[in-house]
């Protein structure tokens, strides 16, 4: 890039996050999976797979989570927590815990996977096995106690939503109850399936100001014991989040098929071409690629933005929300009070609460093939 | 929480020290997490290995560096440490 005096510093990454499969047992409604998922059906090989682990480490990536779908579904993944050990990387799993039985909890802590995160929908078997779609209740339990039997911490993964925000004193005391290192109170983030369902999902004001206020009480409460991740709904907010801590500075996700992305979404966005790690090193892709690059630095930002001196600290907010609401990938997050397209935000907490309170409510649309069909 | 001067120190089995290469530094790993250390701050850890109590610590590292005076600045340290979890006691 001769002439140019404005050369962005590129950051290595820290984070990877190895999306094995979209193949899952489960079919929750707020899954933040591509709608056109079973589009992009085929899978990388195990061999693949280990080279992008080892080129990430290479660059610097430390922290690796394997996830999907659902990554137990994928044969080789005890091969590749070998080989993430072996290259020094902390490897999580992020998983349902459906299929997880005692034998492969030993299998893959042998391997060297340091930790498991388990997902449960709901406190009670009722709604928990309405939200996935599939009876999982009881086996997500048990596998929570065989998780924490054999030495590994564990993650307990709530995602709240209107379904089950009423539950929040027993979501909690489940987690104390079933010895949870770490609890992450996820409210839903809506893009996805959860923006499809976004009428039926959102929370009404006072519904998220109870929650919270009960949540922040009994993160005293267990205070040496218990740490609780809480994640805000930034729909409730006045300014967005700084997301992915900033485009291309951190993270770094490959989606089954090899398609390497700067945030999960950004296969959505329009002409940013994501590259495949079957066609370029991980190197060339972080350091030279027309999509890692695309919203590095500020350069790229209109007005609010370019002239806010709030910019450094959430880089103008979401590029994907910013799309998915306005239409326009350039513009100010509409979370930003500040954003003229504000109103966006107002509409659709509106038109949720407005759902919220009356009687016939539509039916939830499911993460499964039937419907991602209708979408391809 | 605090330190029982009696007890020996061992780093938490629910974390990871490890150096990393690619910054020049040693780091906590946890669940979804990193912490970068400083070279003290990795130095006092290396030695929470399980075979010492505070004041042994203490010892081992005054000797190493030929110095004294640094029990405030460790036990300090290894408050917040405990505090958060990256150590523990029997
Ligand atoms: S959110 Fe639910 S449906 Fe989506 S991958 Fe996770 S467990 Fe499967
Ligand atoms: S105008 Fe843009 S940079 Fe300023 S606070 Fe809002 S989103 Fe952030």
């Amino acid at each position: 890039m001769a002439g140019s005096n404005n050369p962005k510093t590129i950051t290595p990454p820290r984070w990877l996050l190895a999306e094995l499969t979209y193949k899952c047992p489960l079919q929750c409604p707020y899954c933040s999976n591509p709608l056109d998922y079973t589009k992009h059906s085929n899978e990388l090989s195990t061999e693949d797979w280990k080279r992008v682990l080892s080129q990430a480490r290479k660059m610097g990536a430390v922290q690796l989570g394997f996830s999907g779908g659902e990554p137990l579904t994928r044969q080789d993944l005890p091969e590749l927590c070998a080989h993430a050990r072996q290259l020094g990387y902390y490897s999580n799993l992020i998983t349902s815990g459906y299929g997880l039985t005692e034998e492969k909890i030993i299998q893959l802590k042998a391997a060297g996977l340091d930790h498991i995160q388990v997902s449960i929908q709901a406190s009670t078997q009722e709604l928990n096995d309405h939200l996935a779609g599939t009876e999982s209740y009881q086996t997500k339990k048990e596998v929570a106690h065989l998780v924490k039997k054999h030495g590994y911490p564990m993650v307990l993964c709530v995602v709240i939503h209107r379904e089950n925000i009423h539950q929040m004193p027993e979501i909690l005391a489940m987690a104390e109850e079933l010895g949870a290192d770490y609890l992450e109170l996820a409210n839903t983030q809506y893009y996805g399936w959860a923006h499809e369902n976004r009428d039926l999902l959102l929370p009404t004001k006072e519904q998220f100001e109870e929650a919270e206020a009960i949540a922040q009480a009994y993160k005293k409460k267990v205070e040496g014991k218990m740490k609780i991740y809480y994640v805000i709904p930034d729909f409730y907010e006045d300014r967005p989040k700084a997301c992915m801590n900033g485009w291309g500075t951190t993270f770094l996700t490959i989606a089954p098929d090899g398609v390497a992305l700067p945030c999960h979404s950004a296969r959505d966005l329009p002409g940013l071409d994501c590259p495949n790690v079957t066609d370029f090193s991980i190197e060339q892709i972080w350091n030279e690629s027309k999509a890692f690059n695309f919203f590095r630095g500020n350069d790229w930002m209109k007005e609010p933005c370019h002239s806010c001196d709030e910019k450094e600290k959430d880089m103008g907010g979401c590029r994907c929300q910013a799309y998915m609401l306005t239409g326009d990938m350039y513009s100010t997050d509409p979370v930003c009070s500040k954003s003229p397209d504000r109103h966006v935000v107002k509409e659709a907490l509106d038109s949720a609460r407005k759902s919220a309170l009356s009687d016939d409510e539509q039916p939830l649309i499911f993460r499964n093939s039937k419907n991602s069909k209708k979408y391809s | 929480m605090t330190i029982n001067p009696e007890l020996t120190i061992s780093f938490s089995p629910m974390h990871r020290l490890q150096w990393e290469e690619a910054q020049q530094k040693d780091v906590i790993l946890y669940p979804e997490g990193m912490v970068e250390l400083n070279q003290s701050s990795a130095e006092i850890l290396k030695h929470c290995d399980g075979s010492r109590t505070l004041d042994q610590i203490v010892t081992a590292l005054e000797e190493k560096f030929s110095t004294s005076g640094l029990k405030n600045d460790i036990s300090s340290f290894l408050e917040d440490a405990l505090k958060n979890g990256w150590i523990e006691q029997p």
